[in-house]
């Protein structure tokens, strides 16, 4: 295994999120932070930070902070589930906004739609104060990379 | 009363103090290069902070999405002469390859449809020539009407 697996399997194991969490210079800067449900899921949040805001007057949450969110969010369930050695790389990423996002929590939840060989699709929410509440949802592809045996050396 | 449209300088200024005010924008030090009637080139400084892959030093693909929806936004509101505000309907980004690392990504947004209701952004970022890019993208904008009371950002004054 390389170094990246070893430590998703040690953060797996510890439920040492923050670590899996702030890895990414970028997701620690705008606060992406994550914790499993008792059903095994995990749910993505961004605690508000005003450096976060797109627009002052409103306020709103940027959208591109949102969409950043969302991806990073992505990436890391990628992780979780094991299904890539390294970072998965980004290929395309679509959003739609429905909402403005509040000065407030921003919570999001994916699901891997469909997992092939080398390619994912994932579909992500997310939403303020109630998952009925919607503020955008994406959806991506991520280019996977898997070693073919688990005890080569990297 | 002069309007945005008919007044390139004020417009200029009007897309740049709206640019600069974006809180997000400001803690990437997110900067327009140069603005036209309907386009915006703006730039992303290189920052260890924005880092999507410690490994390689690569950009967070997501931080290139932050600037393609500010510097698509700030085209559309270019578009509309500066008289009215926009919110992002949906935005679609390919990924073509890593931003290099170490090197600043700038971003060239031109608005080739304004509607009735939505305008419409492409966007492209590149290091060195919008012939190589990092990124392309499409965009679309409500137009969510004039600028309220106290929403004015000081550089333009549109006609009613």
């Amino acid at each position: 295994m390389n170094e990246l697996a070893e430590l998703v399997a040690r953060v797996r194991a510890e439920k040492d999120y923050e670590r899996l969490a702030e890895l990414v210079p970028y997701a620690k800067l705008i606060g992406v932070s994550f914790g499993e449900q008792p059903d095994g899921s995990l749910l993505f949040s961004l605690p508000y930070r005003p450096s976060n805001i797109g627009n002052a007057l409103l306020p709103a949450l940027h959208g591109g902070v949102i969409a950043a969110f969302m991806e990073h969010s992505a990436t890391l369930q990628l992780l979780w589930n094991m299904e890539s050695t390294k970072l998965p790389k980004i290929i395309d990423f679509s959003i739609d906004y429905l909402r403005p996002g509040r000065p407030e929590t921003l919570y999001a939840d994916c699901s891997v739609v469909r997992q092939g060989q080398r390619v994912a699709n994932v579909a992500v929410n997310a939403w303020q104060g109630s998952p009925e509440r919607v503020v955008a949802t994406a959806r991506m592809h991520f280019l996977l990379s898997r070693q073919a045996q688990p005890q080569s050396a990297d | 009363m002069s309007t945005a449209a008919t007044d390139p300088a004020a417009l200029g200024e009007h897309a740049r103090s709206f640019f600069e005010r974006i809180p997000h924008g400001q803690t990437l030090g997110l900067e327009i290069v140069s603005f036209a009637p309907r386009s915006l080139l703006a730039r992303l400084p290189y920052r260890p902070e924005i880092v999507g892959n410690p490994q390689t030093g690569h950009i967070h693909s997501g931080a290139l999405t932050v600037l393609i929806d500010q510097t698509s936004g700030t085209a559309a509101i270019l578009a509309l002469g500066g008289k009215e505000q926009v919110a992002t309907l949906d935005l679609r980004v390919d990924h073509l390859r890593p931003a290099q690392a170490g090197k600043p990504v700038y971003a060239q947004a031109d608005c080739y449809r304004v509607a009735r209701d939505v305008v419409f952004v492409r966007c492209i970022c590149y290091e060195d020539s919008p012939d190589d890019p990092v990124a392309t993208s499409m965009s679309t904008f409500m137009r969510t009407g004039g600028w309220q009371a106290g929403q004015s950002t000081g550089g333009v004054r549109g006609e009613a």
